[in-house]
Order: C-alpha cells, then structure tokens, then sequence
C-alpha cells in the first residue's frame, strides 16, 4: 500500500486538484436547477444548454476583447459578464414564453416542454458556434501555474483552477446561504418554494418571483459554464453531458438541497478526476453509480427529505 | 360503426397502404421499414406515457438489441433466432433496471433513464476493443429459415417481418391497455395511492410496462439492425431517444395507430429534410414538438378525430 502510494501518490494528488476544480464548475449549474425546481416545481431539462451557452459566449467575448487590443485582465469580469447576459437574456424570455403557458398543465407536458427547448437550443449553439471545438485561454494563462508541494514533490497546477474556480464557488455557496435565510428577497422566494399558496395569500407576487428566480438559475448556470470554459474546450454535446451530470449531483444530494449539492458535487467530481487517473474507461460511469447506490440506500437524497404523500 | 372497429379498419387500411408504397416506390422500402420499427419501439413510449411517465433514454434498448444482432450474427446468421435473442437481450436489461426505476416518478423517472444511456452510450463509444467505437459494426448478410436472401427480397423480407410485428404489437397494446394492468397504468398517473389501497402494487404495474417497452424497444432494434446492416453507437444517443418520445407526442399519446401514423411521417420528412438541414434538425424537431404540445395535444390522430368530429356536425 505505501509503496503504491509512493509511486502514485502524486498522480492521486494531481486527480484530487482536478476533481474539485471540476466539482465547482459542476455545482454552480447543479445549484441553480435546484433553486429553479424549487419554485417551479419541474427540472428544467434545458439547464444544461444554458451551462454550454454560457461556456460559449463567454468564449466569444473574449475573443472580441483580445481582438480589440484590451488588457488580458478584462477576461475576468467577461466571465460575470457573459453569464450574466445569457440570465437576462434568456431567463425571462423561456420563463415568460413558455414555461408560464404550462404552469397548470400535467407534470409530464411541463417536463416535455423543457426537453423540446433543450433540443432547440442544442442545435442553436451549433448555428452560432459551428461543431468545431472552441476554447477560451485568456484567463488561464494569465494567471500561470502555482507549484502545490505534495510530500517531497511539488505539482504544478494552474492558479485558476486552483483558487479562482474553488474560490467562486465556495463564495457562491456562502452567498447563497446568506441570501435565502437573511435578505428580504431570499426570504420570499424560500416562502414561495415551501407554499405558493400561501405565500401569495402573504401578498407575494409569486409570478415575478419565480421569473426572478428562474434568470437567476440560469445565470448561475451559464456562470458555471463561463467559468469552466478556461479548462476545455466547447464542442456540441456538452450541455447533454452537463444536465445529466448536474441531474446527477441533485439527485444524489436531494432535490432542493443547497449545502448538500455542494457536498455531492465534490463527491462526483473527486469519484470522477479519480476514475481518469486509475480506469479511464470508466470516468463516465462513476458519477451514475455514485447516485444509484445513494438512491438505492436513500431513494430521496442523502440530504433530501420525503414528501408527504397525496392521497 | 364503433369506434374500436373504426380504428382496426384504419390500421389494416394502413397496413396496406405502407405495402403498396413500398412496392411502387422500392427506395422508399428502406425509411418504412424503419418507420415501422420506430412505431414498434414507441408504442413502449405510449404505455409509459399512459402512465403519467416519460423516458428520455429509450433508444438504449434499441440499441441494445442492435448490438446483440451485430455481436451473434456472425456466429449465428439466422434472422428467426436473432431476432427472439436480441428482443430477450432488451427485455432482461429493461427488468433489472426497471426494478430500480419503477420506484421514481416524472423527473426522477426521465432523468434516471437518460443518465443510464448516456453511459451506455459513452461505453459504446469508449471500449473500443470491443465496440468498435463510433466506427460502428458491420452486420455480415443474415439467413432466413437458412436461406441467403439478397437484394430485394432480403429487403422484403425485413419489411414483412417488420409489418407483422408491428400489427401483433398493436393488438398486443391495444388488449393490455384495456386489460386491467393497462387500466391501473392510468391510475399510477391520476392518483398512485388509491391504486395501492385497492391492493394493486403500482410498482409491479409500472414495472411490466416497463419490460413490455424493452421488449418492443428489442424487437425495433433487431429490425433497425437487420435493415440498416450497421450499427453504432448513434443509436443509443440522447437525440434517439429524445426523437421516440416527439413521435408518440406527434402521432397523439394515448393512440396506437398514432405510434405509427407519426413514425411514417416523421421518415419521410426526414428523409427530405434532414439532409438539407441536418445542422438544424433537432432544432425543427423541438419547436413542431413545442407547437403539437401548446396547440394541438391529440398529435395528428387527434388532429384527423377533430376533422372528421367537424364533418359528421
């Protein structure tokens, strides 16, 4: 056992940097489909195109931005930038347009509903952004590498997955908390996911407050997707791969769980940066077996709790 | 005449039509046979459907079969056992991991179906030793009753093993749905616990649906197989999947003949379109599914039941 570790010890070292850099871009996309089922009541399948469209744009823009001669360190505010573009953009209109129109229908239509939408915008990143893969290197590069002592070794890691992904995300998850339990404006919308009802009987305008936090979701989404474009590189397909990865990490924390899809989500991305290093045939399974046997053991989540149910 | 009747003429009617066109039109025999084994796997579709549940991950026993075809065929050519082998093959997979899924609902449902193919999917593509990755397997030429078929009359052999299925199958759900297990299929969607007051294990009901759609998922695999002599991992593919649930929701959940009637429709606008929009198929696919669900939910079959309802006023 020493002896394997001593020879592979760096590897796993290496593996455990990159599964938590990948778990925080993960639980930015997984956090915002939870506040999102929250309200709505249904799991926007199409989360997962937001993620892509957002690596996308993110790309885009600062592309435009080293074309146009600006200094390298503008490509971090484009990143909050082009999340924030997609949210607002994006947010109100699938809300407004569509998911509104089949609010009062079967749970199934709704769920067909987001699946079409899904299809829609797959096709539309190919439209916009063509099928070759596209990456964004700007801000990693200009924060160049941190070598991370590791036992007598050192790794060289990039300081941008090292700090700035894990730094955003944990600041993500603290400001979430804070937000929800203390600001008037979390306040509501924890009322409106627990009892629509009654919170609109409260005089809430549930409406505006599930728009509000519908952009907000998908802002967080495009977010996560802005903030892992530095690490791959954009091809068709990743938003499917994302949304049932970050259905994944939900699942697997409980529907609705904050702090616990954090938890899940560092779970999955450490089972998964280990599962490259070791088996890498097996990286795609990882995150999937993960779930089944939490929801085997615990079919509402680890975190989640059981809904009374109607009779 | 009643309704049920109605309804058997208009698919024999069918039946014989897609025969004709497939005899006057010799290319077009390829894309029905393929309609029709799209139709067999989406009736499936519809018993879920029936039930209040939506499977994003279907095409994966479509594939399944396929790949059991493709691995068996040459060791063993023989269509009439192939096809009972891969359908099998389906339905075993469809029973274990029905036994998990038929304990979630709705999102649980769907979403748990589409993360299982996907990694079905990216095995396929990954082991490539075994699988060939996205190259895909060659299917060597089949036997029928030992027999080496070629050219057209291979072509028309499929075809009839593909029309026969398809008219068993849809008697086959047409009986279960009006069977008691079809009509507690019902109950899982309006009100599960009722069910399970009156001592029906919803589950288990759930859960036969469930095997009956791998098996007919199976018997659609073998067939697509057989046809397209091809198979790769396309086939277990998100976008398969996602294409099974728009045919039943454009055909009219909740109709047989719609099964059908939407898959021949669906090919042949493929068969025109796809190839001058390939880049923005999924895209056209998605807004006509968003229009059938905001404005027409009967799908075509509802459609032709309003025109006629409008006549007959």
């Amino acid at each position: 056992m020493m002896e394997w570790l001593s020879d592979n010890g760096l590897l796993l070292g290496l593996a455990v940097l990159d599964g938590l850099a990948s778990a925080a871009a993960i639980f930015m996309v997984a956090v915002g489909l939870n506040l999102v089922f929250g309200v709505l009541r249904i799991l926007n399948v199409a989360h997962g195109s937001l993620y892509a469209i957002g690596a996308y744009t993110a790309a885009s823009l600062t592309a435009a931005m080293v074309a146009a001669g600006l200094p390298a360190w503008l490509s971090y505010p484009m990143l909050v930038i082009a999340a924030a573009l997609v949210g607002v953009i994006l947010g109100p209109l699938i809300e407004r347009v569509l998911l509104k129109r089949v609010e009062t229908q079967e749970p199934v239509l709704q769920l067909l509903v987001t699946f079409a939408l899904f299809m829609i915008l797959e096709d539309v990143q190919k439209l916009i952004w063509g099928v070759q893969p596209v990456s964004n290197e700007t801000p990693m590069q200009l924060l160049g590498t941190v070598d991370v002592p590791f036992g007598a070794d050192v790794i060289p890691f990039t300081a941008y997955q090292l700090f700035v992904l894990p730094g955003i995300a944990l600041l993500t998850l603290v400001g979430l908390a804070w937000f929800m339990r203390r600001t008037l404006t979390g306040r509501v919308i924890v009322a409106v996911t627990t009892d629509r009802e009654a919170a609109t009987s409260q005089g809430i305008d549930a409406a505006k407050v599930t728009m509000l936090t519908f952009t907000f979701g998908a802002a967080l989404a495009a977010l996560g997707g802005a903030l892992a474009s530095p690490m791959t590189s954009m091809v068709p397909g990743i938003g499917a791969s994302t949304i049932v990865l970050s259905f994944a990490v939900v699942a697997t924390a409980g529907l609705g769980q904050i702090e616990g899809a954090a938890l899940a989500a560092v779970m999955i991305g450490l089972g998964r940066s280990i599962a490259v290093y070791l088996e890498p045939e097996l990286e795609v399974v990882i995150p999937y077996l993960i779930m089944v046997l939490v929801l085997l053991v615990r079919p509402q989540g680890l975190f989640g709790v059981t809904e009374t149910r109607r009779i | 005449m009643s309704r049920s009747r109605l309804e058997i003429l208009a698919g024999l009617a069918g039946a014989l039509l897609l025969v004709l066109i497939a005899w006057g039109v010799p290319w077009l025999r390829f894309v029905l046979t393929i309609a029709l084994a799209k139709g067999i796997t989406v009736l499936g579709i519809l018993l879920l459907l029936r039930a209040g549940q939506v499977s994003f991950g279907h095409a994966m026993y479509v594939a399944i079969a396929a790949y059991t075809v493709a691995f068996v065929a040459p060791r063993m050519p023989e269509v009439l056992l192939l096809l009972p082998l891969a359908a099998l093959a389906s339905t075993a997979v469809g029973l274990v991991v029905g036994l998990f899924v038929m304990r979630y609902r709705e999102i649980f449902f769907g979403m748990l179906n589409l993360a299982l193919s996907m990694v079905f999917y990216s095995l396929l593509e990954k082991l490539y030793t075994i699988t060939h990755g996205t190259d895909g397997i060659r299917l060597p030429v089949p036997t029928f009753l030992g027999q080496t078929l070629t050219g057209p009359t291979y072509e028309w052999a499929v075809f009839g093993i593909a029309l026969v299925l398809a008219i068993g199958f849809a008697l086959l759900v047409r009986v279960y749905l009006a069977a008691p297990l079809g009509q507690a299929l019902a109950g899982i969607k309006t009100r599960e616990a009722r069910l399970e007051f009156m001592g029906v294990p919803a589950r288990y009901v759930l859960l036969s649906a469930y095997a009956l759609s791998a098996l007919m998922a199976g018997c659609g695999g073998t067939i697509i197989a057989l046809t397209s002599r091809h198979v790769t991992p396309a086939l277990a593919y998100w976008t398969a999947s996602g294409e099974l649930v728009f045919i039943a929701i454009l055909g009219g959940a909740g109709s047989v003949l719609g099964a059908f009637l939407g898959a021949v429709v669906y090919e042949l606008t493929r068969v025109y379109a796809a190839a001058n929009l390939a880049d923005a198929w999924q895209l056209i696919l998605g807004t006509v599914l968003l229009l059938v669900i905001l404005f027409a939910p009967g799908g075509l079959v509802g459609m032709a039941q309003g025109l006629r309802r409008r006549k007959s006023a």
